[in-house]
């Protein structure tokens, strides 16, 4: 395979960043590095939105009366936490930023298979941001972000059908970025870099993007259907004129559901990419962990109507839905144990973006199997919509989600930015957000076990200390998360250069510079060797390539 | 794989379709095609979120669905299957024509399938209006009644669950019409580009693709023409 | 691709001349009563149909590599799985 090799004329080398300044040259970018980081930007602004709106929901919380705002403004506000949160910062933030930026250079490629169609990605994105910020202007949606019919339809009086259509441009963006991963991974990889010897990173993009390409398109129809129904009256979903609410909950949960495991499968590949190169060890069944986010993304959806258990589908459906959902655990749990099992022996260094995956095993565990709790049909019953279910998926959610984004972000940002972040302050908020996450989440497993519904402004006066703590948990973490922003535009300027491999971390992205080039590589890599050699990297050896 | 090197040698040099990220044309028509067929696959499942609803509805309400059905025209939708049929047939003719390197055939077919597209909208456009006429459009004007025979007596059906019939079958026509209009776009554009001569038997991936988008769209009536023309006709 | 990648025209026409036929037996199948089987026999003619077409026009029969089939079926795989877990439910509700 030729390809066309950059001249060797590399000083001053010029990187990704320094390939032009003007605004034009980041907006109108195909080169996925800019792209990404255009991502970076856009995602940040939505989540520290949507974590406003969090601290607005947890400050109405702190007492009993709901004495900070009405009922309605209540709605509101934690619809637009739930929107934003899931549609504009959760799917999107580990695949189009950290897989953006990486699932090109991890396989030895110049770019994605199709670079206009990624930008073309981000332009969807903000167009829906865009919509969305538009929408909350004009007074905001009141649905909750499942849009459950009919009171989307015939119920709210808020601006449903923008907020539908922001989603469904939202959807838009992600399938494009799932369908330009897996032709990128199907037919760029460098030669020699066959399936079994991808990054596991690869593996768990490739898995989030098939959920991406066979589900997002099904919400999107439903979301039109929705928009369809109020504009018009009609009555696809109206029980009043003969449709079936219960239709639009089983498409929405269609892909709904495995829209979880297009948050938490990115996430779960940088933990494998951590654990690896911070305990220097080849990871423990390879196979088993790569196989198993197929595995999940494939059962994923099978599970659906776990959701709507007490909503009226029929006894025998729920058995099934409850039976499936318990497979779903075990190529989770093959992933948690096979990590375990590469920690042990190895010669671990709590770096940062360990210390993420740290957090990342353990609150994932909790939240997974809290999971299996709530796919058990009596216990559902009794805990369904209460703040059991918060809870749960907020350590699915953000103690998964994020705390392997934060770590990926740690640990790739020498590679993003070409600079050290500062590692005492990163150590302190990596401890700031395993606290205050703790401290916010877990008094809600407590008060939806004892009975305290979710998505009500008030609440009796006996469960408010529990409440208290998890407000007060909750400004911990605000600070945990507020600080990387901080120190990593600190960084930017102040941060020492960082050298190509500064985690002497195995994996191709490290062999190029970092900054990487704009076409990522000086000449096309060869692969010869597996995923996580890293027995056959010297611990000190900074300046060696790997592998030849 | 290996006789593409064969015939195109320096692909990197004589090729100004390649783009600067792809090792070399193979490769680009590789990532193009399977990018197509992925597409194709999201259409399937946006499709398929509509036949669930008809699936369900369907089963629910038959007797409204057989009546409402039996209110649209047989022979507009058969000729309208035959149209795109034949559609089909001109596209992968076009695309014979693209690969051995005949820019007027190609030319010609891909005119030739505009116009089947678009006869297939017009027909479609007297079906709506028929549905105008009869207040057969869901909404606050529509008026449904009437019944369902069942072999041995007239069972009235509740209008409600007939305007559940109209409602999905407009979604679904009207998606795919929508996706035709588009199609037909599509085909004008690259038939333009055809007579410039921007394909040649080395490249001609876009008719191949627009080709694959339009018989999907195809296959998609395949299912309509049966499961909102063809309900319990016997009766 | 192979020089081979299309066939001749005249199985190209032969091929749209069979689909042309099915339609025709599938309107025709409508009006007889065959009981349960008529929306069977009607979807059983749909698939033949798109199954020429698919093989055919979208020449996945001859494809050189597998994937494309794989990624087709899958998309109605998963379109399968929509539509039978869901009247898993439809079809079992007590107050029907």
């Amino acid at each position: 395979m030729a390809s066309a090799a950059i001249p060797a004329n590399q000083t001053p080398k010029t990187n990704y960043l320094t390939n032009g300044y003007g605004l034009k040259s980041w907006l109108l970018t195909t080169d996925h590095k800019r792209i990404a980081v255009l991502y970076l930007i856009s995602v940040t602004v939505f989540f520290f939105l949507g974590g406003f709106f969090a601290m607005l929901i947890r400050l109405e919380l702190l007492t009993p009366q709901g004495d900070l705002m009405q009922a309605d403004s209540y709605n509101k506000v934690f619809t637009m936490h739930g929107m934003i949160m899931v549609f504009f910062f959760l799917i999107p933030v580990v695949p189009a930023v950290l897989g953006n930026f990486l699932v090109p250079i991890m396989i030895g490629a110049k770019d994605l298979a199709f670079p206009r169609i990624n930008l073309l990605s981000w332009y969807l994105y903000i167009i829906a941001g865009t919509l969305f910020l538009h929408c909350m202007l004009i007074g905001g949606v009141d649905t909750g972000w499942t849009f459950y019919t009919p009171y989307s339809t015939v119920g709210s009086n808020t601006n449903v059908v923008e907020a539908g259509l922001a989603v469904f441009i939202a959807g838009f963006s992600s399938i494009f970025t799932g369908l330009n991963f897996i032709v990128t991974i199907h037919r760029m990889r460098a030669p020699g870099l066959t399936w079994d010897r991808l990054p596991l990173f690869i593996w768990a993009n490739y898995a989030t993007s098939i959920i991406m390409v066979l589900g997002t398109p099904v919400v999107a129809i439903t979301i039109v259907l929705v928009a369809v129904e109020r504009l018009f009256h009609l009555g696809i979903f109206d029980p009043k004129l003969g449709g079936d609410p219960l239709l639009f909950q089983h498409l929405f949960w269609f892909y709904s559901h495995p829209a979880v495991y297009i948050m938490i499968l990115p996430s779960m590949g940088v933990v494998s990419e951590l654990i690896t190169c911070f305990s220097r060890k080849r990871i423990f069944g390879y196979k088993f962990i790569a196989l198993s986010s197929v595995a999940i993304a494939v059962l994923g959806f099978l599970v659906w109507a776990h959701h709507m258990f007490v909503a009226g589908i029929s006894l025998y459906a729920a058995m099934i839905f409850s039976f499936l959902t318990f497979f779903i655990g075990v190529p989770s749990a093959i992933k948690v144990f096979n990590w375990t099992a590469t920690l042990y022996r190895g010669s671990i260094s709590y770096a940062t973006p360990m210390l993420y995956a740290f957090g990342f095993i353990g609150l994932f565990t909790i939240g997974g199997l809290t999971g299996l709790f709530l796919a058990t049909l009596g216990i559902d019953v009794h805990v369904t919509d209460t703040y059991f279910v918060v809870a749960h998926f907020h350590y699915v959610m953000v103690g998964g989600v994020l705390m392997g984004y934060l770590g990926g972000m740690h640990f790739w940002w020498p590679k993003i930015s070409g600079r050290m972040y500062p590692e005492g302050w990163a150590k302190l908020s990596a401890l700031l957000v395993f606290v205050g996450f703790n401290l916010t989440f877990f008094p809600q497993f407590i008060l939806g076990y004892v009975g305290m519904p979710r998505r009500y402004w008030q609440y009796p006066d006996e469960f408010q200390v529990l409440n208290v703590l998890s407000t007060a948990g909750s400004s911990v973490l605000a600070v945990g998360y507020l600080l990387p922003m901080i120190y990593f535009l600190w960084s930017l300027r102040y941060g020492p250069i960082a050298e190509a491999n500064p985690w002497n971390a195995a994996g191709l992205e490290w062999q190029t510079t970092s900054p990487p080039p704009t076409f990522n590589f000086d000449e096309t890599p060869v692969v010869t060797w597996e995923a996580y050699n890293y027995d056959e990297i010297a611990p000190k050896e900074l300046e060696a390539p790997v592998g030849r | 794989m290996a006789d593409s090197h064969a015939t195109t040698l320096e692909p990197e040099a004589h090729n100004p379709a390649l783009l600067h990220h792809f090792a070399d044309a193979q490769q680009q028509k590789n990532a193009a095609s399977l990018g197509m067929w992925l597409f194709l696959v999201t259409e399937i499942m946006f499709f398929g979120g509509m036949f669930c609803a008809y699936l369900v509805y369907r089963l629910a309400h038959f007797n409204a669905f057989a009546a409402a059905s039996q209110q649209l025209s047989i022979k507009l939708g058969a000729f309208n299957t035959a149209v795109l049929l034949v559609s089909s047939l001109t596209v992968v003719l076009a695309v014979k024509a693209a690969e051995a390197g005949n820019r007027k055939q190609l030319v010609t077919y891909l005119v030739i399938t505009v116009l089947l597209g678009l006869t297939f909208l017009v027909v479609k456009g007297f079906e709506y209006a028929e549905k105008f006429e009869r207040h057969h459009v869901p909404g606050p004007t529509f008026s449904f009644t009437d019944t369902f025979d069942d072999g041995s007596q007239k069972i009235p059906v509740n209008p409600n669950e007939a305007q559940l019939y109209f409602s999905l079958y407009f979604a679904m026509t009207g998606m795919h019409a929508l996706h035709m209009i588009i199609g037909c776009g599509l085909f004008t554009v690259l038939a333009v580009f055809a007579w410039k001569g921007h394909y040649s038997p080395g490249y001609f991936t876009p008719i191949e693709n627009a080709g694959l988008y339009w018989h999907l769209v195809d296959i998609i009536w395949i299912y309509l023409f049966p499961l909102l023309y063809l309900i319990s006709r016997h009766r | 691709m192979s020089e081979h990648a299309t066939s001749s025209r005249k199985f190209y026409v032969g091929i749209g001349m069979s689909l042309l036929v099915l339609t025709s037996v599938t309107v025709f199948a409508a009006f007889v009563n065959l009981g349960p089987f008529n929306p069977v026999v009607a979807l059983l003619i749909a698939t033949i149909k798109a199954t020429l077409v698919v093989l055919f026009f979208m020449h996945v029969k001859g494809a050189s590599e597998k994937l494309t089939a794989a990624v087709l079926v899958s998309g109605f795989f998963f379109l399968a799985i929509l539509l039978s877990l869901a009247l898993a439910d439809y079809l079992t509700r007590a107050w029907r």
